[in-house]
């Protein structure tokens, strides 16, 4: 089971719910995809951490090979090369690695090589594998690096997948979530919550994924992310108050779950919720 | 000598473009015989690196001396391969920054922002 844990809107509570839920799993992954800034690891704090790099290729010019035709420069949708003065330049991190200037190139002048753009970690938190993709700053996009976290759990059978997406709906969270079983929306109860919950919303449908809602710090009195959900017919799976103690708990790199008996009953809910939600999924559509 | 500006109109008395990459035009100015020309910049709509496809086209229209407000990062790198210098326009309109850079008055351009790249909205 693969659950993609997003919300349109940052510091809404991504991290919260898929670390507490990986931890009320026990035997489970963590995968933090929120390659811009990652912070997974400073709840888990992951023993025995392993790295490996990830590269990008990117094109390389041969000067004397190359005749200043400009197919290239014409080519490059992202207009990541210029040709200035009888050379070729090259914007690395413009480049979106897409290859094409290489297969275009009449004089074999561009091959392709390496460049890195990141790493992953993967080390264990108390049984729960800690997998977090990080990526080197002003690099293009984060894609590859969560492509890299994807394939290491491809086909994963023994224990449950939790997601950890970036914030908004843009090519990282599409890439996030392709190999999700189910989606988990996490929404705070404000007016820009509710609309950013509802670019998630979207993608999900797009996407034909099945999903709920989870709703974050909530108080007394109206709840516009619960208004928005119980308008479009979506379920919500649990409720998590707007606590102190949940806050001093987050704010102090802990994980709830493992500190407080209420967190580790109402993640421990959830999760038994989200399973039920996979399991009808599964046996719906087959 | 030619010089090139971006414009927002195909017009002798336009503005200044505060954008340099997302200008819609430039205005390439003979400052020997007083010729003009404007360039329909097709770098305008890029999803990704309109400086320097801008700048591309102001190396190949053969402009010697650049006046904008504004530079990134990139199109600055690609002007300076080209040795393209670069001025800073004072706003009024574009043909009192022609004029000014006839008399001598225009300053350097000497900041160069960091462009705004990757920034495609969440």
């Amino acid at each position: 089971m693969t659950v993609a844990v997003l919300s349109g809107k940052g510091g809404t509570g991504k991290t919260l719910v898929s670390a507490n839920l990986a931890a009320a799993a026990g035997k489970a992954v963590y995968m933090d995809c929120d390659v811009e800034e990652p912070n997974g690891h400073l709840f888990f704090r992951p023993k025995a951490v392993e790295e490996k790099t990830v590269t990008v290729t990117i094109p390389q010019v041969n000067p004397e090979l190359c005749t200043g035709c400009r197919v290239c420069v014409d080519f490059c949708k992202f207009n990541a090369l210029a040709h200035i003065n009888d050379k070729l330049m090259v914007f690395e991190e413009i480049c979106h690695s897409c290859g094409g200037c290489v297969l275009l190139c009449p004089e074999k002048a561009l091959t392709e090589k390496e460049k890195p753009i990141g790493k992953i970690q993967k080390g264990t938190s108390e049984g729960v594998l800690v997998q977090t993709g990080i990526m080197n700053t002003g690099e293009a996009t984060g894609v590859p690096i969560i492509k890299t976290l994807l394939d290491e759990n491809k086909g994963r059978t023994d224990r449950a997948v939790f997601i950890d997406c970036p914030p908004g709906s843009a090519c990282t969270v599409m890439e996030s979530i392709q190999d999700a079983d189910y989606c988990l929306l996490v929404a705070e109860p404000t007016l820009f919550g509710v609309h950013n919950l509802n670019m998630v919303y979207e993608l999900v449908r797009l996407f034909n994924k099945p999903f709920g809602v989870v709703l974050n710090k909530c108080l007394e009195g109206e709840n516009p992310a619960e208004e928005f959900c119980l308008e479009k017919g979506i379920k919500i799976l649990s409720r998590i108050p707007f606590d102190n103690e949940l806050g001093k708990l987050n704010s102090d790199g802990k994980i709830a779950v493992r500190e407080n008996d209420k967190y580790r009953k109402l993640f421990s809910d959830l999760l038994e919720g989200v399973k039920k939600e996979v399991h009808h999924e599964t046996a719906f559509n087959s | 000598m030619k010089i090139a500006i971006p414009v927002d109109e195909k017009d002798m008395k336009t503005g200044v473009c505060p954008s340099f990459g997302r200008a819609p035009y430039f205005l390439i100015y003979n400052t020997e015989t007083k010729e003009n020309e404007f360039l329909d910049n097709s770098a305008a709509a890029s999803t990704g690196g309109a400086g320097i496809k801008a700048a591309q086209a102001i190396v190949d229209s053969g402009a010697k001396a650049l006046l904008t407000p504004r530079c990134g990062e990139n199109a600055a790198n690609v002007l300076k391969a080209a040795d393209i210098k670069l001025y800073k326009t004072t706003g009024a309109s574009a043909m009192a920054d022609i004029e000014a850079f006839i008399a001598g008055t225009l300053p350097i351009l000497d900041e160069i922002h960091a462009g705004f790249h990757g920034h495609k909205g969440n």
